[in-house]
């Protein structure tokens, strides 16, 4: 009989967390997520600092997913000044979300996630029996990089991203040469769906409250209205209005919930499934075969939302590369005025939101940012006490290995969840 | 994991974005020739494989921010032959060290409701301001040609073959024209320390910074270069106060401006 599932640190994640679920008999009397990352303050001094600043400095966030927080950035600062980009520098930008993605959802299939179905410790030792699954996982891996690395100037923190749209648009050649690798990996990216669509996945579902952005034609990444499976359908700006973080005293990051609701879960599961009609005809192919289809409430299939996701962005990158005429100028030009502006897009993870509030010299007042980690900590809480019931019955390495895995489900990024501004300052 | 007999490997992150460790896995094409020349010994963000210290090289990430961490990076440097410290944040505080120059209760405040619950620094500081480094390796982030070079240096007994000169050098290496004199754009590379290849250039944009300031620099002359070409002074200041803000000299620039 397990006793107590003690993790220090959770390995394969982003950040640094530990587990501890205790149990009483066979109930389970209390879990904990403790988030340890020692905070960084970025809303602290982001106060004060130019708004042209905002996308490098929120980069730094996040080493796995800077164009996560400079696309959430600019849309935040540009909807301030009233600012649309044109046509062709949206999808430059959905270009470069398109890369970041499949670095990250790679990173996250391969390496970390992968080696828990297959029961590994690690894609390096997984590599020795899964060797051209852990060769193609870098290789595609590799060719989302290259997107960001051309488009974005390099892998980690972008720069080439600016308010109203980039500092250099590249040329038509620089995008072509990424074709020949990009056609490869379409391929490569619909036989990985078929190949984890063998794993073994637990038996375990919840029901669940999936939140998602949701745009009128395309698969969500930097715009649309945050809705729900559940029944929220709002925009962007309303997001305060129907969100709340908690602070608990076990971690460093904040909870969110829905008000008057609980938690919620966002991220490539919850994409998949309220945007299942705006996926690419190679993407719905791709799920429709490996028996993937909406409504799936299984979190362990994560994992293949992902695989699906990567087909979806090797596909449009492809598009947008084939039908690239570079724009006549690399940005808009960028006002500065007092206002306040709201930013969500879909961040590998989940939705990645920010808020800033600005004065008429384009300094920073004020700035909100939540990102998906934080949103997921509640329901990966509660996901363990659900499966606790399972982890009780097991060996105890056993039931540790599947409380990580349930974990890693999220793909969490903990780096990214220790910094959040909470308006209302209440001092005990 | 490993055969026996390999050199020992371990990577340890404290404040940080996680950015420069995952250069290590980004070296998509060499990850797994590393792999099999070296013990991967403690690399969480990769495995939940642990083996024990005494390790033969330490990558560190991240800056010092809790007391906790304090003590924790002693015993990083008890256990480990080599320790070399890795990206801006481990070699100068980073970005989060902006709170050096405020008052971090009111950033505390900022960001949380009951501040009881969170135990942080005043400061956050670089590796080599708590132990002895062998090595620091520049960059938010570093670059991975660059990491590999110096992991391959150490295991192989030899001096890491890094470059010391300004971004200029990079530039006029690859060609690229320069911004400041041709654009008019204000460029940080006369004084940053080479490493990125000269990328922000070669993207019509100035270098900001990211590797921190070279050996020996002007920063003050730099400066009334930027004020010549319009920048505010609080532009200037935050110029130099960004990934590296608590490296001399960009640290008194800073505050010189501010």
């Amino acid at each position: 009989m397990v006793e107590t599932i003690n993790v220090d640190y959770l390995a394969r994640v982003e950040g640094e967390g530990a587990l501890t679920i205790r149990f009483k008999g066979d109930q389970v009397e209390d879990v904990k997520l403790r988030i340890f990352e020692p905070p960084r303050f970025f809303e602290g001094f982001l106060r004060g600092r130019s708004q042209e600043e905002a996308p490098d400095l929120t980069a730094r966030i996040c080493g796995i997913c800077p164009v996560a927080y400079q696309m959430s950035a600019c849309h935040a600062i540009e909807d301030a000044l009233d600012l649309r980009v044109d046509d062709t520098l949206r999808r430059l930008r959905r270009l470069l979300y398109c890369g970041e993605w499949i670095e990250s959802h790679c990173l996250h299939m391969f390496l970390l996630h992968a080696p828990d179905f297959l029961g590994y410790q690690d894609a390096i030792s997984m590599a020795k029996s899964h060797g051209s699954l852990v060769k193609r996982g870098l290789r595609m891996k590799k060719a989302g990089n290259a997107i960001v690395r051309i488009v974005g100037g390099r892998e980690v923190h972008p720069i080439n991203v600016r308010l109203g749209g980039f500092y250099r648009a590249p040329s038509v050649k620089e995008l072509e040469s990424l074709i020949p690798e990009l056609s490869w990996a379409c391929e490569a990216a619909l036989e990985t769906v078929r190949d984890f669509s063998t794993f073994d996945f637990p038996a375990f579902e919840r029901d669940y409250e999936f939140v998602a952005l949701q745009h009128p034609e395309e698969y969500p990444f930097c715009e649309g209205r945050i809705v729900s499976n559940k029944g929220l359908d709002i925009p962007i700006n309303a997001y305060d209005d129907h969100f709340e973080e908690q602070q608990v005293p076990h971690s460093t990051a904040l909870h969110s919930i829905i008000r008057n609701r609980s938690e919620y879960f966002c991220g490539p599961l919850a994409r998949f499934n309220l945007n299942y009609d705006k996926l690419s005809t190679a993407a719905r192919h791709a799920a429709e075969s490996a028996r993937f289809s909406v409504p799936c409430l299984n979190p362990f299939k994560s994992l293949l939302a992902r695989a699906v996701e990567v087909v979806q962005t090797f596909d449009e990158a492809l598009s947008i590369i084939q039908s690239y005429t570079p724009p006549e100028q690399a940005y808009m030009e960028v006002s500065k005025k007092p206002a306040t502006g709201f930013g969500c897009t879909e961040a590998p993870r989940g939705i990645l939101y920010h808020r800033y509030r600005l004065d008429a010299e384009g300094l920073i007042q004020d700035a909100q940012i939540i990102p998906p980690t934080s949103q997921n900590q509640k329901s990966i809480e509660t996901d363990l006490y659900a499966i606790a019931p399972q982890l009780a019955a097991m060996p105890h390495d056993d039931a540790t290995w599947l409380a990580e895995q349930t974990v890693r489900n999220y793909d969490p990024c903990i780096s990214c969840s220790t910094h959040f501004l909470k308006l209302k300052v209440e001092r005990s | 994991m490993q055969a026996r007999g390999l050199p020992t490997l371990a990577v340890w992150k404290f404040a940080s974005c996680d950015g420069c460790q995952l250069s290590l896995l980004d070296c998509e094409d060499e990850l797994l020739a590393v792999a099999s020349e070296i013990r991967i010994a403690q690399f969480m963000e990769a495995s939940r494989a642990q083996i024990e210290g005494p390790f033969d090289l330490s990558l560190v990430e991240g800056s010092i921010t809790t007391p906790q961490d304090v003590e924790r990076i002693q015993k990083v440097r008890q256990q480990s032959k080599v320790v070399i410290s890795i990206g801006a944040c481990a070699t100068s505080g980073g970005i989060q060290a902006l709170r050096n120059f405020r008052d971090v209760g009111e950033f505390m405040s900022i960001v949380y409701a009951n501040v009881a619950y969170i135990d942080t620094l005043a400061t956050s500081t670089a590796i080599s301001d708590h132990i002895q480094v062998d090595f620091e390796l520049r960059g938010c982030p570093v670059d991975k040609r660059q990491l590999l070079e110096v992991i391959n240096a150490y295991l192989n007994g030899r001096k890491p073959n890094i470059a010391s000169h300004s971004v200029c050098v990079e530039c006029k290496l690859r060609g690229t024209v320069c911004v400041m004199v041709a654009q008019g754009i204000a460029c940080l590379g006369p004084i940053t320390q080479a490493g990125c290849g000269a990328l922000c250039p070669a993207y019509d944009r100035g270098c900001y910074g990211c590797f921190g300031p070279q050996d020996t620099c002007n920063t003050d002359s730099l400066a009334r270069t930027w004020l010549s070409k319009g920048k505010k002074p609080v532009e200037v200041e935050h110029v130099f106060h960004s990934f590296n803000a608590a490296l001399e000299p960009f640290s008194s620039a800073g505050e010189k401006y501010g």
